[in-house]
């Protein structure tokens, strides 16, 4: 794939704080029209990652490009075509919604003033704000100050979306709406890239997905790639565990975990119905047989390790 | 190919327009800096500070002098013209200013300055603001014209109260100088205004530490507190006989020097040194501050 059909492109992306590598030379490929889910913990290296993508950090190594152009020299080119909501909503809490969006327009050297009135009104309307727009910031819900912060993504016509935690804090009912308005995001055919702890959060949404761990990208590509990478499992219920475990090991299964009455192993290029039958032939008596593919979940805490973030 | 570059050259063609847009889309920046800054409740009672102090200081003279004779003068007066305000109102201005200079001005410009870039940094605004983009050397350069604007409306109205005041509480007439030497009220007031000019240059060159500091951290009060400190400990460091060599170089040192427009002849070797000294603090710390600010990571 040419960077040309990427909207978001990384090669050997790198940022060291104080000698510590905070994200570890990631080559992150977002195709064009794809809702990217960039996955990890708290404190894998998204929000520096997306930093740096924006011209906010300078990496100390790589390079990283926005829509083919290079960052961060073409910062003051390319942003203007990408919306962003970075580590939370940003705003003046002693404004209103609409003179904090009318704040970050007039901030913007190529949005005309003509338009801006017009614009900000259907920002706010999108993100249905319009009845809190000359609120003072400081009184919005966590809900409301979200959802004015991808409002202001919105305030110009967008190729990219980049939304760092957008569901961070907000109740079931938040979380829904934002998930809402990534959908129609996506429906206009913007390239959307959203990050998140939570694989559940995304799943729904995403095309596409890329795993932090400690810095490192363990795993980018489509949902069902990520699928793919989990190996089946099967589980065969039986008095005769020891036996079931020979004809495993004839068999050529590998990892077996044989338990009280119950022995799972990993099922590889192996047909069930041929396990079956070679148990059977054995003289094992199967009462029961199962093949399992791990959920997302558990593919994706197992690429990012059990941390102190998955009891959510 | 060459119905290409032809075709190109309408596109081109709008160039003719761009600095135009260009120069709009600035100024639409500028002016809501300007809004933002002018607006906010904080900086209004701040101004209605500046408005007071005048008010306060004409009356509390025109109270402790009453019988024309204007005495001894105020225990705190270095100045001289203290003695000058019984005579002609006018003077009220350049009590006003040398006043206000030694701390109520400063404070002013601390604030607006060191709240510029770290109070965007404490709010998470900066970030956003430089992914509209803003761009960082065009941010920064709308900070500080802002700044200076600021610097310029809190000076004029320090010196405009100051006048209103003193010519309704003090007779005004033909301005005697402190050389000795009466000029008509016309020039006197020529005089007020370039004295008043000299002093927004003094903050304008304050205000261009106050954004070099505000770029370096996040929290705006720190910011604040150091140019204040700073500004503190430069009139500390002036007043000691010790440090004379090194006084001419500090911060402060020539913000007072404006009563030398006091004087026939005027004495343009200690106003040009006072501008001179202005204009490097300004240029250097601008420098500082740009510097910091286009290399350093925004973390906030």
């Amino acid at each position: 794939m040419t960077t040309e059909a990427l909207a978001i492109s990384s090669e050997g992306l790198t940022k060291r704080f104080h000698g510590q590598l905070a994200v570890d030379h990631i080559d992150l490929a977002v195709p064009r029209g794809a809702v990217y889910g960039f996955l990890g913990p708290n404190g894998s290296g998204k929000t520096t990652t997306i930093r740096m993508l924006l011209g906010l950090a300078y990496p100390t190594s790589g390079t990283a490009e926005l829509l083919g152009v290079p960052m961060p020299d073409g910062t003051v080119s390319v942003l203007s075509r990408v919306g962003s909501l970075v580590e939370g909503p940003a705003f003046y809490p002693y404004l209103s919604g609409w003179d904090n969006l009318a704040r970050y327009d007039a901030a913007d050297r190529s949005a005309s003033s003509k338009s801006a009135a017009a614009r900000i009104g259907q920002a706010l309307e999108r993100v249905g704000l319009t009845a809190a727009a000359k609120k003072r910031y400081r009184n919005y819900s966590l809900g409301m100050k979200q959802r004015l912060a991808i409002a202001a993504g919105l305030l110009r016509p967008r190729e990219l979306i980049i939304l760092d935690e957008p569901t961070n804090g907000l109740d079931p009912q938040g979380t829904r709406e934002v998930r809402a308005l990534v959908r129609q995001i996506a429906a206009e055919g913007i390239t959307v890239f959203v990050s998140s702890h939570l694989l559940a959060e995304v799943e729904q949404v995403c095309s596409h997905v890329g795993v932090m761990r400690v810095g490192k990208l363990v795993f980018q590509g489509s949902l069902p790639e990520l699928r793919h990478t989990g190996a089946a499992r099967i589980t065969v219920r039986t008095a005769d565990v020891a036996a079931a475990a020979t004809v495993f090991g004839k068999l050529g299964l590998t990892d077996a975990a044989p338990g009280e009455d119950t022995i799972t192993a990993e099922l590889g290029t192996a047909e069930p119905e041929l396990i079956c039958a070679e148990l059977v032939h054995a003289g094992v008596g199967v009462r029961g047989l199962s093949v399992e593919s791990p959920s997302l979940e558990e593919l994706f805490v197992g690429l990012t390790g059990e941390g102190f973030d998955v009891d959510h | 190919m060459s119905t290409i570059s032809q075709a190109e050259v309408p596109a081109g063609a709008t160039d003719g327009r761009e600095p135009a847009a260009y120069v709009r889309g600035n100024l639409r920046f500028f002016r809501n800096e300007l809004r933002l800054v002018f607006f906010r409740r904080r900086n209004q009672l701040l101004l209605a500070v500046v408005v007071l102090f005048p008010l306060l200081i004409g009356i509390g003279l025109k109270l402790a002098a009453p019988h024309g004779g204007g005495g001894g003068g105020p225990a705190s007066g270095g100045a001289a013209f203290f003695n000058q305000l019984a005579g002609n109102g006018v003077f009220l201005t350049f009590i006003a200013l040398s006043l206000l200079l030694i701390l109520v001005l400063p404070v002013v410009m601390a604030v607006i300055s060191g709240d510029s870039v770290a109070g965007e940094a404490g709010y998470g605004t900066l970030r956003y603001l430089l992914t509209v983009p803003a761009g960082r050397t065009r941010l920064l350069a709308v900070k500080y014209l802002a700044i200076v604007v600021w610097a310029v409306v809190a000076t004029f109205i320090v010196s405009v109260v100051a006048l209103l005041v003193g010519v309704i509480l003090f007779p005004v007439g033909p301005v005697t100088l402190l050389s000795g030497t009466t000029v008509s009220l016309g020039a006197g007031l020529v005089r007020v205004l370039f004295v008043t000019l000299y002093v927004c240059a003094a903050m304008a060159a304050l205000g261009a530490i106050g954004l070099a500091v505000s770029t370096f951290t996040e929290h705006a009060i720190g910011a604040i507190a150091a140019v204040m400190i700073l500004v503190v400990a430069s009139e500390v460091v002036d007043q000691i006989p010790q440090f004379a060599p090194v006084a001419p170089y500090l911060p402060t040192h020539w913000w007072n020097s404006f009563d030398a427009l006091l004087r026939t002849p005027v004495d343009t070797t200690t106003l040009w040194h006072g501008l001179l000294s202005f204009a490097i603090y300004a240029a250097v710390f601008c420098a500082i501050a740009w510097a910091r600010f286009t290399s350093a990571d925004v973390t906030s």
